[in-house]
């Protein structure tokens, strides 16, 4: 059959069974995705906005008419949705307009000395290659740039957009009960919202900000409840829920820019003073070790408060994929019954204990990264408590 | 392979400095209970900093293996 003859040459075929990846799926589970899964093949489209350098394709998924895993059944203008991932035909031939895809293939294959997993398109007997989308970090992960930018509203920031509009709505209500209901005791909604806002108020940004505290609270409670929503809604393993937000990196190094914007331009002279040129230490030392030490230091803490925030979550969301994945692992893809029930058995209690850790570090990480932000601030802006003058030999304290 | 390998090192830092932290504070608090508000926040706030540290390893191990 010509399918049979040209999955040999191009790879093995996406449609036909195979034996189950744990690790692919893990992976593509975790990554952002053009298509929300709502149960089985069906799934929510979302709008696309890709730029080539045939120009912008604005639209939405449904244009690919997606159906087994995400894959779709037409190329538009070029472009075609793996794994409900869009990707483009690098042929030029199939630039504009519609065709019928046969199947999709991957292969393994090594480019540069690298490991790659390519993709190609089977349309009417024929293998082209497919590019995924462009990747702004050089490369360090497998991307790089290709023949399309992807700017669409992905699963990602569906899910941002989604959480944006709830907690909008939330906290519009509970400030609209805390207005009315001055003086008496709060209920409802509001009642549920005050004990964060006074925790995050006295216990994390009075005691680390200081008196100055009231003009960061926007950003604290801003991050604080933008994260916990985006942890809480990675949680739920079905739609709206799944997006697996504050597990990309791209999302943690924007929070983590954000703080270290305002923890910069807020900085007095007095930090700067401590950071590059402290006073009370020999010059030798500080030009060589302590002041890069500090430099390096300035970066390193937002650096790390992304990547604690990042390895978290993603690592959560890992385990309980791979936890519900040694279903399908034990049970053979399907084919023994035996080993599915074996494997649900051994795999629900654990995923269970594992979702409840989850919940746990949602909380945490979410309470972590604004603490951490908070101290950052508070180094930051903070007066001496009165002059100390380093140079003389008497202690003024 | 190593990069699992590396991972497993990095997780075993990990277990080791937040069960000392863990257990400190916990002495602590039976030591003095009512401190136990300010001990547990401080608990868990450089429990979070030691976990960072051994994250950026575990990231790292996860680029070098990083699949595509």
């Amino acid at each position: 059959m010509a399918e049979a003859a040209h999955t040999s040459t191009c790879g093995h075929s996406l449609s036909e069974e195979q034996e189950f990846n744990a690790g692919d799926n893990a992976v593509r589970h975790i990554a952002d995705a053009n298509a929300m899964q709502i149960l089985g093949d069906v799934y929510f489209n979302l709008p696309i906005i890709l730029q080539s350098a045939d120009g912008w394709k604005v639209g939405t998924t449904a244009v690919f008419q997606a159906h087994h895993h995400g894959n779709g059944e037409l190329s538009s203008d070029g472009y075609v949705l793996v794994h409900a991932a869009v990707m483009r035909i690098q042929d030029a031939r199939f630039a504009q307009g519609e065709f019928k895809i046969d199947d999709y293939t991957h292969q393994d294959v090594q480019e540069n000395g690298k490991d790659k997993t390519i993709y190609h398109a089977i349309i009417e007997g024929q293998c082209y290659r497919l590019d995924p989308k462009t990747t702004y970090d050089g490369g360090i992960l497998g991307g790089g740039t290709t023949s399309f930018s992807d700017f669409s509203i992905t699963r990602n920031v569906f899910t941002m957009l989604l959480t944006l509009v709830i907690f909008f709505f939330v906290f519009r209500r509970a400030a609209n009960a805390a207005t009315r209901t001055r003086g008496q005791a709060p209920k409802g909604l509001q009642n549920f919202i005050e004990p964060f806002y006074t925790f995050i108020r006295d216990e994390v940004a009075k005691p680390n900000i200081g008196p100055k505290y009231e003009k960061y609270m926007p950003y604290l409670l801003s991050a604080f409840f933008f994260i916990l929503g985006l942890n809480l809604i990675g949680q739920i393993p079905f739609f709206p829920g799944g997006a697996n937000v504050t597990g990309n990196i791209s999302i943690t190094i924007v929070l983590a820019l954000i703080t270290f914007i305002i923890s910069t331009f807020s900085a007095n002279r007095h930090f700067w003073e401590h950071t590059l040129w402290m006073p009370g230490v020999p010059a030798v030392l500080k030009i060589f070790i302590l002041t890069p030490i500090e430099v390096l230091g300035v970066f390193l803490k937002p650096f790390t408060l992304l990547l604690r925030l990042f390895a978290n979550i993603t690592a959560g969301h890992i385990v309980i994929i791979s936890f519900i994945s040694l279903i399908f692992i034990l049970g053979k893809t399907g084919t023994s019954v035996g080993g599915a029930a074996a494997g649900a058995a051994a795999s629900i209690p654990l995923t269970l204990f594992m979702m409840t850790l989850e919940l746990l570090v949602a909380f945490l990480q979410a309470f972590i990264f604004t603490m951490l932000s908070a101290t950052y601030i508070g180094t930051a802006i903070e007066e001496p408590l009165h002059h100390i003058d380093h140079d003389t030999t008497e202690d003024q304290h | 392979m190593y990069a699992a390998i590396g991972a497993g090192l990095a997780v075993i830092g990990a277990g080791l400095g937040i069960g000392q932290i863990g257990g400190k504070a916990v002495e602590a608090i039976a030591r003095q209970p009512e401190a136990g508000g300010d001990i547990r926040a401080n608990m868990i706030l450089t429990a979070a900093l030691v976990e960072g540290a051994a994250l950026v390893a575990m990231v790292l191990s996860f680029f070098v293996a990083a699949p595509k």
